[in-house]
């Protein structure tokens, strides 16, 4: 198998692992719309560092983390529906960003790349980059496993027996944000949700604990990045989409079983 | 003198400009229960929050004792059907071990459930899985939003009389909402009633006692209910202000 190959596997394979619990928090609290926005945000980070010359992983992550920061406080104020906000960022951030790559980068960015992924150009530097943020995000996702799912079963119970909601919430978004930012290299930023949410999805029918539910994603995950890959190898298909696919087959399967309780 | 749990001064809290609590007053004591009633858009879960502390008064303070466990009944849950959970995780999320979470399945009377998915439960199953969460926790305040509602008068003696029990074993303060303005819970030690502020408050009146009651539900019903009947010496106009009462008038 040639170098370029274990790369892009290895980087599919280290986002999933971390798209597979994230998802399934992603799907319990609905937040599918919620990765949406910040993934399109994306691109606009991806301008931010062609156009400072940083790092484009430190860029994007920046740009999405404080996205998911002005998204918290504009949610708190609830003066329009979350939907609406949701939509009005989305969109108009993936315009901006749209435009900046195309008034600031030069001709060599390929903007196909961004926007559905450019896994098999993946480096070594890549592969190092993806594997630290998963585990790290897989670290704090550990941690604050039981305050999460308390949250996401019901918010103002877990706040009266202590737990600190805002700071829990607010942890999630950045974890999304850190996770974005690595997905990119992946599928890219308008396939980034379906990463997170189709092996969530599939796996719910195949568990009946949340943890199991957690990690089946992972694996599913797993097998939708090298079947994606095995198709984008032998046929030629660009890769991020061929996995996005194979995730969606996945979950087409298991369909076939009857969902447990 | 029972030990005081939570003393709410003239609280007032307003939204978008309105009070929806003015200056409104509660105290509540260790061992004993309170109940809260009054129509729609009185308060009433809006003074239960403040009682949480989930939310602050704009005028007025809410004294807690230092240290106060409060467990909490809300009024419903909805989890999301992509979310697998049993009842014993569901329970697991108060941090209690598996000894702790069998004893208060079995002491609100449900501890065949362990193992069922939370989707799965009837309504009333429900209640009393959100009881057990409540108690898990050994609070020395149990706060519960209109616990009974849409449970049928039998079910909600049967409740009560769980509560009642629960009362006496943990020696802990109750504060209840009511959906109902006139039958509660008989053990009630004093019935608030709240429209933006405290119109009265009082002792129900025993059960078997009651005409209206006895007319209602004949003498062979369970015990545990109570009427409160009010007699109020002000009334409200429809933007909730006190307006001067033309007599004494029963609440509608």
């Amino acid at each position: 198998m040639p170098d370029f190959l274990w790369y892009a596997l290895l980087a599919g394979i280290g986002v999933a692992l971390v798209a597979g619990p994230l998802g399934s928090f992603a799907v319990w609290r609905r937040m599918a719309y919620f990765g949406d926005t910040l993934a399109h945000s994306a691109l606009l980070g991806v301008a931010l560092g062609l156009l400072l010359a940083i790092n484009l992983n430190i860029a994007v992550a920046l740009v999405c983390l404080l996205l998911a920061l002005i998204l918290v406080l504009l949610q708190q104020n609830r003066f329009i529906a979350t939907d609406t906000l949701l939509g009005i960022l989305s969109h108009s951030t993936l315009a901006l960003g749209l435009i900046c790559v195309s008034l600031f980068g030069d001709t060599r960015v390929d903007l196909m790349a961004y926007l559905f992924g450019d896994l098999l150009t993946a480096s070594r530097a890549d592969v190092i980059t993806i594997f630290t943020v998963s585990a790290l995000v897989l670290l704090v996702l550990i941690l604050l496993w039981r305050p999460l799912l308390a949250i996401t079963v019901h918010e103002e119970l877990a706040q009266v027996e202590g737990i600190p909601v805002n700071l829990v919430r607010t942890a999630l978004m950045l974890l999304m944000a850190l996770v974005i930012a690595i997905a990119m290299k992946v599928v890219g930023v308008l396939l980034i949700t379906a990463l997170l949410i189709i092996p969530a999805a599939a796996s719910r029918r195949l568990t009946r604990t949340p943890e199991q539910m957690a990690v089946g994603a992972s694996l599913l995950g797993c097998v939708a990045v090298m079947t994606g890959l095995a198709a984008s190898f032998y046929w030629d298909t660009p890769a991020g989409p061929s996995v996005v696919l194979s995730a969606g087959g996945l979950f087409l399967l298991t369909l076939l079983r009857r969902q447990p309780a | 003198m029972p030990e005081l749990l939570v003393d709410a001064r003239a609280v007032s809290v307003l939204r978008s400009g309105r009070a929806i609590l003015q200056n409104a007053d509660l105290q509540l004591k260790r061992g004993e229960i309170v109940t809260l009633i009054g129509p729609n858009g009185a308060g009433k879960t809006t003074l239960v929050r403040l009682v949480l502390g989930l939310i602050r008064a704009e005028r007025g303070e809410v004294w807690r004792q230092a240290g106060l466990r409060i467990g909490y009944m809300p009024q419903q849950i909805h989890i999301d059907p992509s979310l697998p959970l049993s009842v014993k995780r569901f329970l697991a999320l108060a941090r209690a071990d598996s000894k702790a979470i069998d004893t208060a399945l079995q002491q609100v009377g449900v501890g065949h459930l362990l193992d069922s998915p939370m989707r799965g439960l009837s309504g009333g199953e429900t209640q009393r899985v959100l009881l057990a969460r409540a108690i898990l926790r050994r609070p020395q305040l149990l706060v519960l939003d209109e616990p009974v509602q849409g449970v049928d008068v039998s079910g909600q003696a049967e409740f009560y009389s769980t509560l009642s029990q629960l009362r006496d074993q943990l020696q802990c303060g109750v504060l209840m909402v009511s959906h109902d303005l006139h039958l509660v819970m008989a053990a009630t030690d004093t019935v608030v009633c709240l429209n933006q502020h405290v119109c009265c408050q009082g002792h129900p009146e025993a059960v078997t006692s009651h005409p209206a009651y006895l007319e209602l539900f004949g003498r062979d019903t369970r015990p545990g209910i109570a009427v409160y009947t009010h007699h109020h010496d002000h009334s409200h106009d429809i933007h909730g202000d006190v307006v001067e009462s033309d007599g004494d008038r029963e609440h509608a």
